[in-house]
């Protein structure tokens, strides 16, 4: 890897850090409205899978989405200005936090409804498959969705017809508010793989390194023909689930000790102690991803309402067919 | 023209446009070795191959799902879903997914996608097996929800579906694949969102769809034999609903009767009769009348089962009432 690749990599992590910290004021504000779900301690994960992935490889999660978007190359300025409902946002205001996508990046949402997107990542896999694409799906979720039937569905589905799919489980130990060996029978989450006959993985996913290089592998793997693959990624969020979670399922004492492995922590002495980088080389990259950042806040505030008559659009690309 | 049954005529649709466009596509359970289970999809398999006539597993959230999928990357899935009755555990692909993912991410997603169910009752199937819950389906903005009523309306509806860039839910009626008529030959589409008078007549509009309108027919002959001649409007399509002609004829005959196969609270009945109030009140001399399913589980016993389904008669009783 280059110098300039790893330089972004850190990048991309302060920007989502500061565009989330920067939303949870604008929300605070009453600026963004509705549901706002930080990824705030879980950057290295989407940022260490989807830096391995092709162009042409396939991103789609849940609606703990923001740092994806950022990762598959949506603006800050597009993510915020969807935050604030402009129709200048990546979704032209009509989605919001949960519904960021860019299909042109190949990141196809941000889905509000736990689970569902699985059986649809198989769909986008087996279009893939159907049209010779060496395509892999990237289709990420958290632990809580391995207890709904969607997941067992598709996984099962991607098994049967050896669709080329990454199932990345974003372990960060509570669906909600909720502890994983409260709501799941398996709380080793990776072994639900087992029952699927599918390879599977775990990995520390503060470490950025570490995320890349199993995804990576995995990855090619897939594109190789093994079919689907399973990761399981431990993580953590520093934040509450959503804005205004009371956080009495966890102690402060386990908040502030996950925070002492900050992925971006983590990183930034990687960067040190390999020479990859000096200190100041990273408080610069800093100044700019908070300079990004400020952009986008002003351009997502500049930016225009959508006009009255976006109501009634893309109901149906055609009323009459 | 050529006389074929519903099930020939939905059964030419498919393999015309699978022939026409490698991208279109059938998914479901047993559409493939088995024939499908109504037997639309005989000879399929041996003629398309396993990739594109796919067995599924009794999975009808994956299925829909991944049609969903492969129709956001640019294919034309037909995913079957068996019965109507088996949608509801799909339900959240339906409406909370294929109704939605265009409009809720600005247009940037587009769904060309068709799911092909079964509907109705009248077989003995019971109560979870006999369902007509079209109204809910087209409760939803972002789904097209279409029920045709004649081989040749089958045809024509399911290749418009096929090619239309929206996911349209197709629903075809157990008790119709044996309805014989006269189909239009080679490449021929019904635009889906139009109703059409299949029956002219002066002294009362009956507005109806699927089964419901080989049941108006029948009525309508019996009444003919008594001096009275109704107009039998074919909503076809029940989203985007196509008022146009059914106003047209309320506004000739000034009654109205709706008649379907599903319950009357909430149903399709409910929203054409409020549309003729909203939209042409003045012009009516009775009030409408519904025809609808008695609001009971439907029971396994024939003689029950029969009591529970709109009827001729009924039609015929309906159609005096508001004369």
């Amino acid at each position: 890897m280059e110098k300039q690749e790893y330089l972004d990599l850190y990048y991309q992590m302060v920007v989502i850090r500061r565009l989330e910290e920067r939303a949870a004021e604008l929300y605070q504000q009453g600026k963004i409205g509705g549901f706002l779900h930080l990824y705030i301690g879980q950057e290295a994960v989407s940022t260490g899978i989807i830096s391995v992935r092709r162009p042409e490889d396939r991103v789609i999660t849940a609606y703990r989405d923001h740092g994806v978007a950022i990762n598959c190359g949506i603006s800050a300025k597009e993510v915020m200005a969807e935050l604030l409902g402009k129709a200048t946002g990546c979704s032209k205001g009509k989605g919001g936090s949960m519904h960021l996508a860019d299909v042109s990046k190949n990141f196809w949402g941000g889905h509000a409804i736990v689970g569902a997107h699985l059986p649809i990542a198989a769909g986008l896999a087996l279009g893939d498959v159907y049209q010779n694409q060496k395509a892999v799906t990237i289709c990420m979720f958290g632990d809580g969705a391995t207890n709904i039937g969607f997941f067992h569905e598709a996984l099962n589905l991607s098994k049967v017809w050896n669709l080329p799919v990454l199932w990345v489980c974003e372990n960060n130990k509570y669906g909600m508010g909720t502890a994983v060996e409260r709501a799941s029978a398996v709380p080793e989450i990776a072994l639900k793989a087992e029952g699927y006959k599918m390879k599977y993985a775990q990995v520390d996913g503060m470490d950025l390194m570490k995320v890349r290089e199993v995804a990576a592998q995995m990855i090619e793997e897939i594109r190789s023909g093994s079919g689907p693959q399973f990761l399981e990624v431990f993580t953590y969020r520093f934040r509450g689930h959503s804005m205004g979670d009371p956080e009495r399922y966890r102690t402060p004492d386990e908040v502030r000790k996950w925070q002492q492995d900050d992925p971006i922590g983590i990183y930034h002495n990687f960067l040190l102690q390999q020479g990859i980088a000096t200190e100041e080389e990273l408080q610069r990259v800093i100044r700019e991803a908070e300079e990004e950042v400020e952009e986008a806040v002003r351009f997502a505030e500049a930016s225009p309402e959508p006009a009255p008559e976006d109501l009634y659009k893309h109901v149906y690309v055609s009323e009459t067919c | 023209m050529a006389r074929m049954t519903m099930r020939e005529a939905i059964s030419q649709a498919l393999w015309e446009e699978m022939e026409r466009d490698p991208k279109v596509f059938i998914m479901g359970e047993e559409v493939g070795v088995w024939g499908g289970t109504y037997a639309v999809t005989r000879g399929f398999y041996d003629h398309f191959g396993p990739d594109r006539v796919r067995d599924t597993p009794i999975s009808e959230a994956a299925i829909v799902g991944a049609a969903i999928g492969a129709a956001l990357v640019g294919l034309r899935p037909v995913a079957e879903i068996m019965t109507i009755n088996f949608a509801f555990v799909a339900m959240d692909h339906i409406v909370n997914q294929a109704a939605k993912l265009h409009y809720m991410f600005g247009g940037q997603m587009v769904l060309p996608l068709v799911i092909r169910t079964v509907g109705g009752g009248g077989r003995q199937l019971g109560a979870t097996h006999s369902q007509t819950p079209d109204a809910i389906f087209a409760h939803f903005p972002g789904l097209k929800v279409v029920a045709p009523g004649t081989p040749a309306d089958a045809k024509g509806l399911l290749k418009a579906a096929i090619r239309c860039d929206d996911p349209v839910l197709f629903i075809e009626h157990a008790t119709l694949y044996q309805l014989r008529g006269e189909v239009p030959e080679g490449d021929y589409t019904v635009p889906i969102g139009q109703s059409k008078v299949q029956r002219e007549g002066r002294d009362v509009t009956v507005v109806t769809y699927s089964k419901m309108l080989d049941t108006s027919l029948k009525a309508a002959e019996e009444l003919a034999r008594e001096g009275i001649e109704i107009e039998v409007v074919d909503l076809r399509t029940l989203r985007p609903l196509d008022m146009g002609p059914v106003l047209e004829s309320v506004k000739k005959t000034n009654r109205a009767v709706v008649v379907e196969e599903g319950w009357k609270s909430y149903g399709v009945g409910a929203e054409v009769a409020s549309r003729i109030y909203e939209e042409a009140f003045d012009y009516l001399d009775a009030p409408v009348k519904r025809v609808a399913q008695v609001e009971v589980p439907l029971p396994y016993n024939r003689t029950l089962e029969q009591m529970a389904l709109p009827q001729v008669k009924d039609v015929v009783q309906a159609v005096k009432e508001v004369l």
